[in-house]
């Protein structure tokens, strides 16, 4: 098993350094620069202020120069100085990331847990009432664009009802603490986890159902069954357990979509995480930051792929390493 | 004596009752701020939402009213030599820094100096500048090189921000800590920005105008998302929208709400001016006559009536109505399709594709966009929409790589300031953004903005100015639209949020809460 995590992490390290030269390019394909950015946004028409500004960003030099100068502070863990923000890409993505890894940890646990549960359910009482009620909400959580739960949540649960906070991680000013605090940023975090795991969790529903009818009708079923092993044995023990493996497949592939999905709902709840802070540095051209986000996340799904693995050999021990 | 007495009873209840009705002391404003400012110290950021918020914690040496008169600020009075060369600042007394060091004409001078270096706006503003002295601690002498009519029209916070010498001298600008809790002198104190959620803004209880400012603190939240900025103010989270905060079209919907009101005011310094680009140096933009031609084609009223729900006016030409000698005694150009057709016709178009470029800042220019794009196509240009957001837009407009453009710019309250820029020969540079970006070139008018900007008296750079504003609107370098209002929004309890012509921009000093 080491030699396998061993070989991952080598490869990935590959792949890692792959996506930052091909991340460091595209971006630089775009139009404008952060020079422009910046002097359009202080209005600025002087020739002397943007030239000044590319020089002190070193977007003066060549681009292998460029390139190489940041691929060196990568392999020194230094993921540069933030153009716009003017701080250290570190410090902005580290003060960010736990809100993020608070909203799509919430929203993947809800996803899975409810989806499975569903997708579970569904299956046992296939052709029932029950069945095509999960069915056709799945299939419109599953249709519907992200963006568009997120706005009829807050009129439904902010405006009308007033039962949630529309935007925020916490009460601006109302400094709470210890439970209240806990309390607080749970009501805040409750619509947009909501909003990013509803699609997932009808994915994952769908996909249970769909993986458990097809496993109940295998031989290995039938012969348990005739073995007179109990219903619920039977469904838990032998069809889910085997039914998962997709499901996990499909869960290890989300992990790193989560970060995308928040982008767009970090932005309409005004979350504080690293989603706004990647959409925000890809309006302004931020290329450092944006590269900077770029890596942390790649880092991520490359280790949530890793676990996925080895989550597989847990869910399946016929599985095997060395294969 | 009797009616004596009542009289005087009276007249002592009324003013007892005016006396209670006066500003009341403590609470907190919830604004919105977006999108997030990159920095909060104004001498090295200059955009939109530094200024909004550290508009509170810095000031300038002067202030102006709506009607771009100066104010007090940091100076409390000056005078201008006869020959209109020399600008004497006498500074306010028992002004102390937020770290209790006490504010000198010192800091002034060293301001200047470093805003020269950070400050793109400060540098052109400036340039007139011959030497700047300081005989004593509360004096500050401009020696300008010839009379600069604007120049009392420079000293704004945002324009030329006052920054403490003694925590920035002889430090790398750039990485010194108080950029991140900037101390300034202004009516509140930096507390705490939480990035990504709010900056917080305390009472400065040591400000220099006894009695003020009225209220505890500010929180300026950070919402990135228009329609969730809309639903804040709607469930009561925030308390100000400053102007464009939400989109256009939900602005009737918000100031229908209960005990909300509004106000155009607070912009009469900047008076946003929107326009198209009109590339004057290739395609059929070129020809002054197909220039004409849209302007009758765009139906102007239309935009200001439907896409900016009755908000801002019909620009004349180069100038905003608000800035220093404007002239309506101009060319028309009304909505007349038929007219454009036949100058369309004069000019010899034949149809070939014109690219026109819509400003990426949100719904409401893409839908203004969208109506023009419909107005060009009726009087028979053949015209292709160029979708890009606002870094692609910058670099397009820059390298004058377009055909048409929209945009807005400030004018900064004189055509010294804020109009030539665009206009004269001199500021056709190519990878920038603001300045004469339409290529248009006129020996005449570059004289007369040359001559406008150092003429005394004023009568005479009134008559310079019209004179340039009626040559400009016959040439129609650019297609000039509306002149922009942006509604600010508050709970009606908020009182005296916007004094001035830069509205919200020159902080809450004078904000107070009617509970």
């Amino acid at each position: 098993m080491l030699s396998f995590v061993a070989q991952r992490v080598v490869k990935g390290a590959i792949v890692l350094l792959a996506i930052i030269v091909l991340n460091f390019f595209l971006i630089r394909l775009a139009p404008g620069d952060p020079a422009m950015v910046m002097a359009g946004e202080a209005g600025a028409g002087d020739k002397i202020f943007v030239t000044q500004l590319r020089e002190k960003f070193g977007l003066d030099r060549p681009l292998p120069e460029q390139l190489f100068l940041y691929v060196k502070g990568i392999l020194s863990f230094d993921l540069g100085f933030s153009f716009r923000q003017q701080a250290p890409v570190s410090k902005l993505i580290i003060d960010r990331l736990p809100a993020t890894l608070l909203l799509t940890i919430t929203a993947f646990v809800i996803s899975l847990v409810f989806g499975i549960l569903s997708g579970v359910f569904a299956a046992r009482w296939a052709g029932t009432w029950a069945d095509t009620a999960i069915t056709v909400g799945a299939l419109v959580f599953y249709a519907t664009p992200l963006f568009w739960i997120a706005l009829m949540a807050i009129l439904l649960f902010s405006v009308a009802l007033d039962w949630l906070p529309s935007f925020g991680y916490e009460t601006v000013g109302a400094n709470y603490t210890g439970l209240a605090h806990a309390l607080d940023v749970g009501a805040h975090l409750i619509m947009p986890a909501m909003t990013i795991g509803l699609f997932f969790m009808a994915t994952y529903a769908r996909m249970t159902r769909a993986s458990m009818l097809e496993v109940k009708r295998l031989d290995f079923v039938k012969t348990a069954r005739a073995k007179g092993l109990s219903d619920n044995v039977i469904q838990r023990r032998h069809v889910l357990r085997n039914a998962l493996l997709p499901v996990v497949t499909l869960a290890g592939v989300h992990s790193g979509t989560l970060i995308g999905g928040a982008v767009l709902t970090e932005t309409v709840f005004a979350w504080p995480g690293i989603g706004r802070l990647m959409y925000e540095a890809l309006l302004q051209r931020d290329y450092n930051l944006l590269l900077g986000v770029f890596v942390v996340c790649s880092a991520m799904v490359l280790i949530f792929n890793l676990v996925t693995d080895l989550v597989y050999r847990m869910v399946d021990p016929r599985i095997d390493f060395a294969a | 004596m009797l009616k004596k007495i009542v009289l005087g009873l009276v007249l002592t209840c009324g003013a007892s009752a005016a006396l209670a009705e006066g500003p009341k002391m403590g609470g907190v404003i919830n604004a919105v701020i977006q999108p997030e400012p990159p920095g909060l110290m104004m001498a090295l950021v200059q955009n939109g939402p530094t200024q909004m918020v550290s508009g509170n914690i810095f000031e300038g040496l002067l202030r102006y009213s709506p009607k771009l008169e100066p104010l007090p600020g940091l100076a409390e009075s000056w005078t201008v030599s006869e020959d209109a060369k020399v600008y004497t600042f006498k500074l306010k007394p028992g002004v102390t820094w937020h770290d209790g060091k006490p504010f000198t004409s010192a800091d002034v001078l060293f301001s200047i100096d470093m805003l020269k270096q950070t400050h793109p706006r400060a540098r052109n503003n400036t340039v007139q500048v011959e030497k700047i002295e300081a005989p004593d601690d509360l004096t500050v002498v401009f020696t300008l090189k010839q009379p600069f009519g604007p120049f009392l029209g420079i000293f704004e916070v945002g324009s030329m921000p006052i920054v403490s010498k003694h925590l920035y001298e002889g430090t790398d600008f750039k990485t010194n800590p108080y950029n991140n809790a900037p101390i300034g002198t202004g009516p509140f104190m930096f507390k705490e920005w939480q990035k990504g959620s709010f900056v917080r803004l305390v009472k400065n209880p040591n400000y220099h105008v006894k009695g003020k400012p009225y209220i505890d603190e500010i929180y300026w939240q950070i919402i990135p998302d228009a329609a969730a900025r809309s639903v804040a103010y709607e469930t009561g989270k925030v308390d100000v929208l400053p102007g464009g905060s939400v989109e256009n079209f939900d602005v009737p919907r918000i100031s229908k709400l209960k005990d909300t009101c509004v106000t155009g005011a607070g912009w009469e310094f900047f008076s946003p001016l929107a326009w198209m680009w009109l590339n004057n140096r290739a395609g059929p933009t070129a020809d002054k006559k197909v220039r004409q031609a849209i302007m009758y084609a765009v139906d102007r009223n239309f935009a200001k009536d439907v896409i900016w729900n009755g908000l801002g006016k019909v620009a004349t030409g180069p100038s905003a109505s608000s800035i220093k000698f404007y002239t309506d005694d101009v060319p028309k150009y009304a909505y007349d399709p038929a007219k454009a057709k036949a100058l369309l016709k004069e000019a010899g178009y034949n149809g070939e594709k014109i690219r026109l470029m819509p400003l990426p800042y949100g719904e409401t220019w893409q839908r203004w966009g969208e109506a023009v794009k419909q107005n060009l196509q009726d009087v028979g240009l053949n015209i292709e929409t160029v979708a890009t957001d606002v870094p692609g837009s910058n670099q397009k407009i820059g390298d004058w790589d377009y055909d048409i453009a929209f945009t807005y710019l400030y004018q900064y309250g004189d055509p010294a300031l804020g109009v030539g820029r665009n206009y004269i020969t001199s500021q056709i540079v190519k990878g920038q953004q603001f300045n004469n970006v339409e290529g248009y070139s006129n020996p005449e008018i570059d004289k007369l903005f040359a001559e406008g900007a150092v003429a005394t008296p004023d009568s005479k750079r009134k008559e310079i100015y019209e004179k340039a504003q009626k040559i400009l609107v016959e040439d129609v370098p650019v297609a000039w639209m509306l002149e922009l209002q942006f509604p600010t929004i508050t709970r009606c309890k908020i009182k005296d949020l916007i004094t001035t012509a830069i509205g919200v921009n020159d902080g809450f000093r004078d904000a107070w809460i009617d509970k």
